[in-house]
C-alpha cells in the first residue's frame, strides 16, 4: 500500500528519519515502535506530506506521491492523526466531524448563497454521521462541546473520529491510545479491528504500549535513531535482543516476558 | 560633444559619476537598513515596517543635533557636523526603539503571538514614529549637509585629467561607501567572532535549543534593538547627507529595503547586503537616461534623439517591486537561500 | 454592578450602536442634517470598506497593506466606465495606445511562455528587452498625442460612458483581479509576504495613476462624474418636495408675509433637496453594505464557514482533512479585496470627482484598518460600529485640534513662534494618534468593541 525508499529527513544537524526503507503492506495493521525521539512522528509527517524529505521517496498504492502535500494525499485516501491533539478548538466537536467529508455542496460559496436546501439536507446526512461516530466513541454527551474545551484524552478520540467520518485507504495513527483509558483503549482496539476487516482499511500506527501493540498490530517495525532496527511479528519484537536493549530496557524486558 | 569620433573613456567617466558612484552610495544606504530588518527578523521573527520611519526618526535626531551644534560654533572645519552627532543620535534612537519594544513587542513575544500580529503593531509603530518625525520636522524637504561638499569636484577633476567629462566626488558618498563598509565589516565580525555575537546566532537558529544552554533571551533582543538603532541611525543620516532628508521618501523606503531583504534571501545578512547593491544598481541603471552615454560612443550618425530612459524616474520603486515579484515567482528563497518561507 | 456589565455583555451591540446614533442626532440638532447624513455617508462607504478587509484578516489572518491600492483599482474604474469617450484623442493616439499595450502584453505572454518551454534565459531576456523597448517606444509617442489634446479639460482618453452603476461592478472586478495577481504570488509563502506586497503594489498603482495623464489625467483630477441620483437642482423644481417642505414647515410658514414666505420656503427647499440628494446615496450605499453584510453571513454559517473557520483554527490539521488552505486563502483574499474595490468606486462616486492625491495610505489603508480593529476583528458588525467611530473621531479631530491649538492661544501672547509651529503641524499629530489608538486596542483589548464570538478563547 505504502512504500518508503531511503527516507530521510534532517533538521539542521539532527537526522529524525535517516535512510528508511519500509513497505506497509495493503489490509495491514503495522505497529512502528521505538523510543522517545526516534522518529516515529517525523516518518507520519514525511508520509503524509507535512513535510518534505531531505531525500527519499514515498509510493501510495503504486503512484510516487514524494511532493503531494497534505490535502492532496486525504484526496487520495490516506488519513492521520496527530500526536498532540490537533483539534479545531473554536468548532464544536460534531462541526469537527462534519467539516472532514470532501467536496460538500455548502463549501462552495455560490451554493451557499442559492442552493441553501440542498446544503440542509447535505448537513442533515453529515450531521446522523457524524452521531453514529460519536455514540460509536461514547462520547455523545460532548457532541455540542467546544472541542477546546475537551480533556487530553478526549481530545485524542476527537481526532480517531475524524478519520472515521470517511471512506479511507489507509490511516495513521499517532499515539491515539496516549491518554485514553483501559476500557476506552479497547474498545478503540476493537474499532481498528472491525475498520480493518469490514472496510478494508489500512493502518500503521505508532503505539508505546506493548499490549495494545501486540494485540492489533502484525508486522511490527522497530525505528531507533531514524534508522529501522529490525521487523517482525509482536513476539519475535518482544523477545529481540536488540529491540530490548534499544527500546524496552531491562525493567521491562522482565515485565514483558514475565 | 561636437565630435564626431567614439570616445570610450568619456563614457564611462560618465557612467562613473552618474550611475556607479550614486548606485555604490545608496546601495551602501540601502544594505544598512536592509541588515537592520534582517537582524530584527532572524531574533524577533518579524518584517519591520517601521524600518522606514526609524530610519527618519534616527536622522530627526541626527538633525536637529546638528543645528544644536552649528548654532553654537560647535563644528569641525571639513567634516559634516552630521557626522560628528551620529553616536550621541544613536543612543537617543536606541532609547526610542528599546521603549518601543519594551511597550509593544514584548508583550507579543510573551504571549506567543503570530508573527502577522507583530507585523501589524510594528505598522502602528510606523505610522507612530513618522507622525512624530512630522511633527518635529514638518513633512518638507531639507538639507543638512555641511563642511566640504566635494572630495574632488568636476573642474578638479577634469583640470587633472584633462577629460572633457567630469566626475565629481561627493563627501557624502565617499563617507556613505567608507562608514558603511566598515559598519557592515563590524557586524559581521559581532556576528561571527564575539561571544554575545555568537549567542545571537544561536538564538536565533533555535530559540528553545538557545534557552538551554543559558543564553539571556532579553539581552539578546536589547543588543539587536542596539544595533539596529545604529545602522538605522548611521544609514538615515547618510541617506539624508547624499539626498536631503524628506519623511515621505524614507517611509517609502520600505520597499527597496523589504525588496532587498528578500531578493538576498529573509534573514541572511550577507543576502542583505547583495539585495541591497543589486536593487540599487537595477533602480539606477534603469533609471538612467542614456543619451549622452550613446552621443560619447556612437558615430555622429546614430545619435540618439531621445533621453534613451528605460524606465521614468517616477517609477523607481516600481523596480523594487518588479524585482521583488520575480523572485517570489522565480526563487523565494533568495539568492542567498535564506530562512523558512513558509509559516512555521 | 454585575447585573450591569450582564447586560452590557448580552446588549452590547445594541447600546453601542444607540451610543452612536445619540452622538450622530445631536450633531444633527446642534450643527445641521446635512453635516450627520454626510458623515453617515462617509462611515457607510468606509464600513463597506471595513467589511472587505475584515473578511480578510478576520476570516484567514490575511494581512492588507495595501487598502488604498484596491479602493483607487474602484475609483479609477468610475472614470474608466462612466466618463464620456473623448473621441478626439481616440482618434489621434487610441489605435496606436491600443498597440502598445497589446504589444506589451504579447511582450510578457512570449516571455512567460518561452520560460516555460525552457528556452535559453538570456535569449528570452533578449527578447522582453527588445519587446519593451518597442512597447516603451510607440507607449510614449500615444501617450504624448493623446495628452496634448486639450489638456486643460480632457488630455486623455476619457471612458466608455456606460451607467456609473456598473463602475461599482468593474471596480470590485479589477481590485478582485489584482487581488488575485498578488495572492497567487504570495498566498504559498510566509505571511508577511502578503503583507509587503500589498504595500509594494497599492503604492505603485497609485504611481501610475498621478503619472499617466492620458490614462485618468493625472495629478489634473477628473471632475463632474455621473450621478446615480438626482441633482439638486432638479429636486428643487420637484413639487413633490417643494410640497412635502411647505407641509413640514406650514405652521412657521403661515405666520409670514406672502414674499416672505416664498423666500423663506425657497430657503428650506434648497436645505432639503441637499439632504434628499444626501439620503438617496445613504439608501444606495445602506443596502449595498447590507447585501454585502447578508451574503457573508449566510456563507459564514454554512459548511462554507465551518470550514474557514477550521483553517484558521489549525491550518495543519485542516491541511490534513485535506482542505486546499493557499486555493481558501486566495478566495477570501479576492472577495475582501473586491469589496474594497467596491467600496472605493462608491467613494469616487459619491464624490463626484476623482482626485488621486486624496489616496494617502493613513487615510485609506491604516483608517481603514482602526475601524477593523476598533469595531472587533472576525465580527462584520464590529467592522460597521467601528467605521461609524472611526470615520466621526477622524472628521472631528481635525477641528479639534485646531481648537485645541486656539484655546493654547488665548493664553500665550500673539505671534508666538511654537503656537505657530503647532498650528503648523497639528495634523500630523493624527498620525500618532491612529498609531496609538491601533496599538492600544491590539494590546489591551484586542477583541475590539464587539469581539466575535467565535474567537479563540
Ligand atoms: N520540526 C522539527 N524541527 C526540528 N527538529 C525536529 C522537528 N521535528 C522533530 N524533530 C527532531 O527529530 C527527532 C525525532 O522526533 P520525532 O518527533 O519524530 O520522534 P518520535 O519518535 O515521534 O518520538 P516520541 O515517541 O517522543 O513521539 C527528535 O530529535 C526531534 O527533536
Ligand atoms: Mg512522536
Amino acid at each position: 500500500m505504502i512504500t518508503v525508499k531511503n527516507l530521510s529527513k534532517h533538521f539542521g544537524g539532527i537526522k529524525a528519519v535517516d535512510g528508511v526503507d519500509l513497505h506497509i503492506e495493503r489490509g495491514s495493521i503495522t505497529g512502528l515502535v521505538g523510543p522517545n525521539g526516534a522518529g516515529k512522528t517525523t516518518m507520519f509527517n514525511l508520509i503524509a506530506g507535512l513535510y518534505q524529505p531531505t531525500e527519499g521517496e514515498i509510493i501510495l498504492d503504486g503512484e510516487d506521491v514524494t511532493n503531494l502535500t497534505s490535502h492532496q494525499l486525504f484526496h487520495k485516501g490516506l488519513l492521520r492523526t496527530f500526536q498532540i491533539a490537533h483539534e479545531f478548538p473554536t468548532l464544536s466537536v460534531l462541526e469537527n466531524l462534519m467539516m472532514v467529508p470532501a467536496n460538500q455542496l455548502g463549501e462552495s460559496l455560490m451554493n451557499t448563497w442559492f442552493k441553501r436546501k440542498q446544503i440542509h439536507a447535505q448537513e442533515r446526512e453529515l450531521q446522523k454521521k457524524a452521531e453514529e461516530v460519536i455514540d460509536f466513541l461514547s462520547i455523545s454527551h460532548l457532541k455540542n462541546e467546544r472541542a477546546g474545551n475537551l480533556s487530553g484524552g478526549q481530545k485524542k478520540l476527537l481526532e480517531l473520529a475524524r478519520t472515521m467520518m470517511v471512506d479511507a485507504k489507509v490511516v495513521l495513527l499517532d499515539e491515539v491510545g496516549a491518554g485514553v483509558n483501559r476500557t476506552l483503549l479497547n474498545q478503540i482496539g476493537d474499532a481498528i479491528l472491525r475498520l480493518n476487516s469490514e472496510r478494508g482499511y489500512t493502518f500503521c500506527m505508532i503505539e508505546h504500549d506493548m499490549d495494545f501493540i501486540s494485540r492489533l498490530c502484525n508486522p511490527v517495525v522497530v525505528l531507533a535513531e531514524g534508522q529501522i532496527l529490525t521487523s517482525g511479528t509482536p513476539d519475535q519484537i518482544k523477545s529481540s535482543d536488540a529491540v530490548i536493549e534499544a527500546y524496552l530496557g531491562k525493567g521491562i524486558k522482565t515485565e514483558a516476558t514475565s | 560633444m561636437t565630435s564626431d569620433s567614439v570616445d570610450i573613456i568619456n563614457a564611462f567617466a560618465l557612467l562613473t559619476n552618474f550611475v556607479l558612484l550614486p548606485a555604490l552610495s545608496y546601495g551602501s544606504q540601502l544594505a544598512l537598513g536592509a541588515l537592520a530588518v534582517t537582524l530584527v527578523y532572524s531574533v524577533l521573527r518579524f518584517s519591520n515596517f517601521a524600518q522606514g520611519d526609524s530610519m527618519a526618526f534616527g536622522t530627526m535626531i541626527v538633525i536637529l543635533l546638528t543645528s544644536f551644534m552649528i548654532s553654537r560654533g560647535w563644528t569641525i572645519s571639513g567634516i559634516p557636523t552630521a557626522l560628528l552627532v551620529i553616536p550621541i543620535a544613536i543612543v537617543f534612537t536606541s532609547m526610542y526603539l528599546l521603549t518601543m519594544d519594551r511597550l509593544i513587542y514584548r508583550h507579543y513575544r510573551k504571549i506567543k503571538a503570530k508573527s502577522i500580529t507583530i507585523v501589524m503593531s510594528s505598522i502602528g509603530v510606523m505610522f507612530v514614529t513618522g507622525g512624530i518625525v512630522r511633527f518635529v520636522l514638518g513633512a518638507t524637504a531639507q538639507k543638512f549637509e555641511d563642511g566640504e561638499r566635494f572630495i574632488f569636484s568636476v573642474r578638479e577633476f577634469k583640470a587633472y585629467t584633462g577629460l572633457e567629462q567630469g566626475i565629481a566626488f561627493k563627501t557624502s558618498q565617499f563617507l556613505t561607501i567608507t562608514i558603511a563598509f566598515l559598519l557592515v565589516a563590524f557586524v559581521f565580525y559581532f556576528l561571527q567572532k564575539t561571544k554575545t555575537g555568537k549567542a545571537m546566532r544561536a538564538y536565533s537558529d533555535n530559540k528553545e535549543l538557545a534557552l538551554l544552554s543559558g543564553i539571556d533571551p532579553d539581552k539578546m533582543v536589547q543588543i539587536t534593538w542596539l544595533l539596529v538603532a545604529a545602522l538605522t541611525t548611521i544609514a538615515g543620516a547618510l541617506y539624508g547627507l547624499d539626498k536631503g532628508f524628506a519623511p515621505q521618501q524614507y517611509h517609502l523606503l520600505l520597499l527597496p529595503i523589504f525588496a532587498s531583504v528578500i531578493v538576498g534571501g529573509i534573514g541572511s545578512p550577507i543576502g542583505a547586503i547583495a539585495g541591497a547593491f543589486l536593487v540599487a544598481f537595477s533602480e539606477i541603471l534603469l533609471t538612467y537616461a542614456y543619451k549622452k552615454f550613446l552621443i560619447y560612443l556612437l558615430p555622429l550618425s546614430m545619435h540618439p534623439s531621445s533621453l534613451v530612459q528605460l524606465i521614468g524616474t517616477e517609477y523607481k520603486y516600481a523596480i523594487s517591486f518588479v524585482i521583488l515579484v520575480i523572485v517570489l515567482l522565480i526563487k523565494p528563497t533568495g539568492l542567498f537561500k535564506g530562512k523558512v518561507i513558509v509559516d512555521e | 454592578m454585575n447585573n450591569l456589565n450582564n447586560i452590557w455583555q448580552s446588549y452590547r451591540a445594541i447600546i453601542t450602536f444607540s451610543l452612536m446614533g445619540f452622538v450622530l442626532l445631536f450633531v444633527g440638532f446642534n450643527q445641521s442634517w446635512a453635516l450627520v447624513i454626510g458623515i453617515i455617508n462617509m462611515s457607510l462607504i468606509s464600513a463597506i470598506m471595513a467589511l472587505g478587509v475584515n473578511i480578510q484578516w478576520g476570516y484567514a489572518g490575511l494581512f492588507n497593506v495595501g487598502i488604498m491600492g484596491f479602493a483607487a483599482l474602484g475609483g479609477v474604474s468610475v472614470v474608466l466606465i462612466s466618463q464620456q469617450p473623448v473621441t478626439e484623442a481616440i482618434d489621434v493616439g487610441g489605435i496606436k495606445m491600443l498597440f502598445a499595450l497589446a504589444l506589451g502584453a504579447a511582450t510578457i505572454a512570449a516571455g512567460v511562455l518561452l520560460n516555460r518551454r525552457g528556452v535559453n534565459k538570456w535569449l528570452i531576456s533578449l527578447i522582453v528587452v527588445i519587446g519593451y523597448l518597442f512597447t516603451r517606444f510607440y507607449f510614449s509617442e500615444a501617450s504624448k498625442l493623446i495628452e496634448k489634446v486639450d489638456p486643460a479639460i480632457t488630455g486623455y482618453l476619457g471612458g466608455f460612458g456606460l451607467p456609473i452603476m456598473l463602475s461599482w461592478i468593474v471596480g470590485g472586478l479589477a481590485a478582485a483581479g489584482a487581488a488575485w495577481w498578488i495572492g497567487k504570488i504570495t498566498l504559498s509563502l510566509r505571511s508577511d509576504y502578503l503583507a509587503i506586497a500589498t504595500l509594494g503594489i497599492s503604492e505603485i498603482i497609485i504611481y501610475v495613476i498621478k503619472n499617466e495623464d492620458w490614462f485618468v489625467r493625472g495629478l489634473k483630477n477628473v471632475y463632474g462624474l455621473q450621478r446615480p441620483v438626482p441633482y439638486e437642482v432638479d429636486m428643487q423644481k420637484s413639487e413633490w418636495l417643494q410640497n412635502i417642505v411647505a407641509w413640514i414647515h406650514r405652521s412657521e410658514l403661515q405666520l409670514l408675509s406672502q414674499s416672505e414666505q416664498i423666500s423663506k420656503l425657497s430657503d428650506y427647499v434648497r436645505e432639503a433637496s441637499v439632504v434628499f440628494v444626501k439620503l438617496s446615496y445613504s439608501g444606495l450605499f445602506l443596502l449595498i453594505l447590507i447585501a454585502f453584510i447578508m451574503l457573508s453571513n449566510l456563507a459564514l454559517n454554512s459548511p462554507w464557514g465551518r470550514k474557514v473557520r477550521a483553517i484558521r483554527d489549525n491550518e495543519v490539521a485542516a491541511s490534513a482533512m485535506g482542505k486546499n488552505i493557499t486555493r481558501q486563502h486566495l478566495q477570501i483574499f479576492v472577495i475582501g479585496s473586491a469589496i474594497v474595490g467596491v467600496a472605493g468606486a462608491l467613494l469616487v462616486t459619491y464624490d463626484g470627482i476623482f482626485i488621486p492625491t486624496a489616496y494617502q495610505p493613513l487615510r485609506f489603508t491604516f483608517l481603514i484598518w482602526v475601524m477593523v480593529i476598533v469595531g472587533g476583528s472576525g465580527n462584520n458588525l464590529g467592522s460597521v460600529l467601528g467605521a461609524f467611530i472611526m470615520w466621526f473621531i477622524w472628521i472631528q479631530s481635525g477641528p479639534i485640534g485646531l481648537w485645541a491649538v486656539e484655546m493654547l492661544g488665548n493664553y500665550v501672547q500673539e505671534g508666538n513662534t511654537s503656537l505657530e509651529f503647532i498650528e503648523d503641524r497639528v495634523h500630523y499629530l493624527r498620525l500618532i494618534f491612529m498609531g496609538s489608538i491601533m496599538l492600544l486596542i491590539m494590546r489591551f483589548s484586542p477583541g475590539g468593541i464587539l469581539p466575535e464570538k467565535n474567537k479563540e478563547l
